[in-house]
């Protein structure tokens, strides 16, 4: 693929005005060993670099329907994933990669879900908005906007039902905030006091429309009408994600208290490939968040002043987040299509299972 | 064997299961203080207390959704609709979350929730509130739909319900509830596409289910009394799975069939029968496959008329007259 799609995080950005975060003294932050930083980055580059490999495959065809890509907002999922413990989970909407890849999913199945293959992590049924990977908490993958939230608010629900001391992270677009499930699971976990943050990843365009000519008053503030607290925070540091949501997570664990958490952040890429993006916003408006605001490379900035990055680490990692995500296209490439027989597998737990338990025809074919 | 009614027999379905497995829940709107809208889960809350009986909100697809949810963790949740009319403003939560996510997850998540209520006319309450969804529902591969016309079904059929893995669409009728039967004992179970021969007979099949069966059954006596006819009346239980060889068998016998539903006939359950019996068992129909159903229009409120709009026994009668 060409370079010229693809962000620069290589040793040549460095230089650019890199200020020490404020967020990085936070006590989730203070405590990361270093390791644990080159972590957190390395799984940004990852996610970038995979969704930029997406786009030439999208491209050439062996991509089917939509493609939504998170490039611009690593920084959310990543922050808000690494937080998680192991009563922790997290489900969102179809903007869905970079969530897959923060909880530990493996590129090669998410790149061959996309290809339709039968390797991937749906098994070819779910595609790019559906993925899942409940053994990491991860819920997926939702494709109808709102529609998962209160899924997520019954995940916490289950938690707290079983007496264990976990939250869930609800996330949704900011187009998201004006569907009426996301207002009825507000107020079930406001009435009933779940463990679950309703994370809005404010890009500022709920597809091609802004947030000024959808939404009438500030988004996260709506909590107010159900009694709910809420914080508001920049995406683009890791350290300020990190940072609120540690304490957002922790108030819900240990007092049971759901949370809205509206983080602002951006998307350089359209709502989907789909989307020429050219008609609801200025090139100049991208240009300047890629400048001043990068994720990858703010915190690529605050690793190098920390030196905890040195530009031979930058690109190594860089290296092997390219060289991933083509074993990943490899690996899609080679894997086989499900086959027709497969289309009415995994439909009921039941019929998945070596013998019924119920009988009659379940399943209605034309003979 | 003890007699109980339709409701109490879903009432002692539930409260076994939830004494048989902590992960059952009770939720909807009215189910604990108000004993239920319909009185189904009356002393329930008393008996198991508010963290297993549960009163929502009036907000069906917060708390249909937030069940889904639940149940993806292992909670399963026996979730009240207080009419299966209110399914419209959950409708996204049950056909794309309850019903997909296993598949778009390549059969990674299991889903063991049950939604229950009444679906029914006839109790004038006009259209918004007389829907009968078991059609819309069974169209959507992942979900169950059962329809018990009995106290003893409804017993059994709830218990299935409950255990199994997948969501299960549990339709009751208001009319019912009230309706007395023997119900054995104890842990009672049934497997879900097993139909019940509710009348033995040879000179035509009446497929049916819900509380058509009650009808079907009154219009055989009726025209065996009359007329000497010997009416089988074939009892589905659950529309999905669905009992086909129960139905051709029963064809095979009688070779003419009579489908009677709480159903509009466009794109029924009528329908989907009468395509399956032509299909595989053309040579053995000596007629027409008919219906009976309701009147293809909203459910109309004037209490008289309504009586006429759904099925009731002298419709039924006419529709066999048709065929006999």
């Amino acid at each position: 693929m060409s370079k010229k799609s693809t962000e620069p995080t290589g040793a040549a950005a460095v230089s650019q005005s890199p200020a020490a975060s404020v967020h990085a003294n936070a006590p989730a932050n203070a405590k990361l060993s270093a390791e644990q930083r080159i972590e957190l980055y390395r799984k940004m580059v990852r996610i970038r670099r995979f969704e930029e490999r997406c786009l030439p495959v999208y491209n050439s065809g062996k991509i089917g329907g939509f493609l939504h890509l998170y490039i611009g907002q690593e920084a959310v999922a990543v922050g808000a994933c690494s937080l998680m413990g192991k009563d922790d989970h997290v489900i969102t909407a179809y903007r869905d990669h970079g969530h897959a890849i923060a909880v530990g999913m493996d590129t090669k199945p998410l790149m061959a879900e996309l290809y339709g293959k039968i390797t991937g992590c749906s098994k070819g049924k779910g595609g790019s908005m559906h993925y899942f990977a409940p053994d990491l908490n991860y819920w997926g993958g939702h494709g109808i906007v709102g529609g998962q939230i209160p899924l997520g608010t019954g995940l916490a629900y289950a938690v707290k039902h079983q007496g264990k001391k976990g939250a869930a992270m609800a996330f949704m677009g900011d187009g998201a905030v004006n569907q009426g499930a996301v207002h009825e699971a507000y107020n079930l976990a406001a009435l009933w006091d779940l463990p679950v943050l309703f994370v809005i990843e404010n890009n500022g365009y709920s597809m091609g429309t802004s947030q000024e000519r959808s939404s009438a008053g500030e988004l996260g503030k709506r909590a107010e009408a159900y009694d709910m607290k809420f914080y508001i925070c920049g995406g683009h540091d890791i350290y300020e994600v990190r940072a609120t949501l540690d304490a957002a997570l922790t108030r819900a664990r240990e007092e049971s208290k759901p949370a809205v958490v509206e983080i602002d952040t951006y998307r350089y890429r359209g709502h989907s490939v789909a989307d020429p993006d050219k008609t609801y916003r200025d090139r100049a408006e991208i240009e300047d968040y890629r400048k001043t605001k990068d994720p990858i490379q703010v915190f690529q900035n605050q690793l190098v002043l920390e030196k905890v990055l040195t530009p031979a680490l930058i690109e190594e990692i860089d290296a092997a987040a390219r060289a991933e995500s083509e074993r990943a296209v490899e690996f899609a490439e080679a894997s086989p299509f499900p086959t027709v027989d497969d289309i009415q597998k995994d439909v009921y737990w039941e019929t998945d299972q070596p013998k019924r338990t119920s009988e009659g025809r379940i399943f209605f074919n034309q003979p | 064997m003890p007699v109980l009614t339709y409701r109490e027999a879903i009432r002692a379905a539930l409260s076994e299961e939830i004494e048989r497995d902590p992960n059952v829940v009770i939720m909807g709107e009215e189910v604990a203080q108000f004993s239920g809208a319909s009185q189904v889960t009356a002393g329930m809350l008393d008996k198991y207390g508010p963290k297993l009986i549960v009163d929502t909100p009036i907000s069906e697809a917060g708390f249909i959704g937030m069940g889904i949810g639940a149940s993806m963790l292992g909670i399963r949740p026996v979730m009240e609709l207080m009419f299966w009319s209110f399914y419209s403003v959950a409708f996204d939560q049950i056909v794309n979350n309850a019903a997909n996510v296993r598949y778009m997850s390549g059969g990674q998540i299991a889903c063991p929730i049950v939604i229950r209520g009444p679906a029914n006319g006839g109790t004038n309450v006009g259209a918004t509130h007389s829907h009968t969804v078991e059609n819309i529902l069974a169209h959507h591969p992942g979900l169950k739909v059962v329809v018990p016309s009995n106290a003893a079904d409804a017993k059994a059929l709830m218990k299935t319900a409950i255990r199994d893995n997948d969501p299960v669409m549990f339709l009751e009728n208001t009319i019912l509830y009230g309706e007395k039967g023997e119900v054995p004992e104890g842990d009672i179970t049934l497997p879900f596409g097993r139909a019940a021969i509710a009348r033995a007979g040879k000179d035509l099949t009446i497929v049916t289910y819900g509380r058509c069966v009650l009808h079907s059954l009154a219009a055989a006596e009726t025209l065996r009394a009359s007329k000497g006819f010997d009416i089988e009346i074939i009892d589905l239980r659950t529309i999905r799975p669905l009992d086909v060889d129960t139905i051709l068998r029963s064809v095979a016998k009688t070779h003419r069939l009579l489908i009677v539903e709480e159903q509009r006939p466009y794109c029924s359950i009528g329908s989907h029968i009468a395509a399956i019996v032509q299909e595989e068992a053309f040579d053995e129909l000596d007629a027409p496959i008919l219906r009976v159903g309701t009147i293809d229009a909203p459910s109309i409120y004037s209490p008289p008329v309504e009586k006429q709009q759904i099925p009731n026994v002298d419709r039924v009668i006419a529709g066999i007259l048709r065929l006999l």
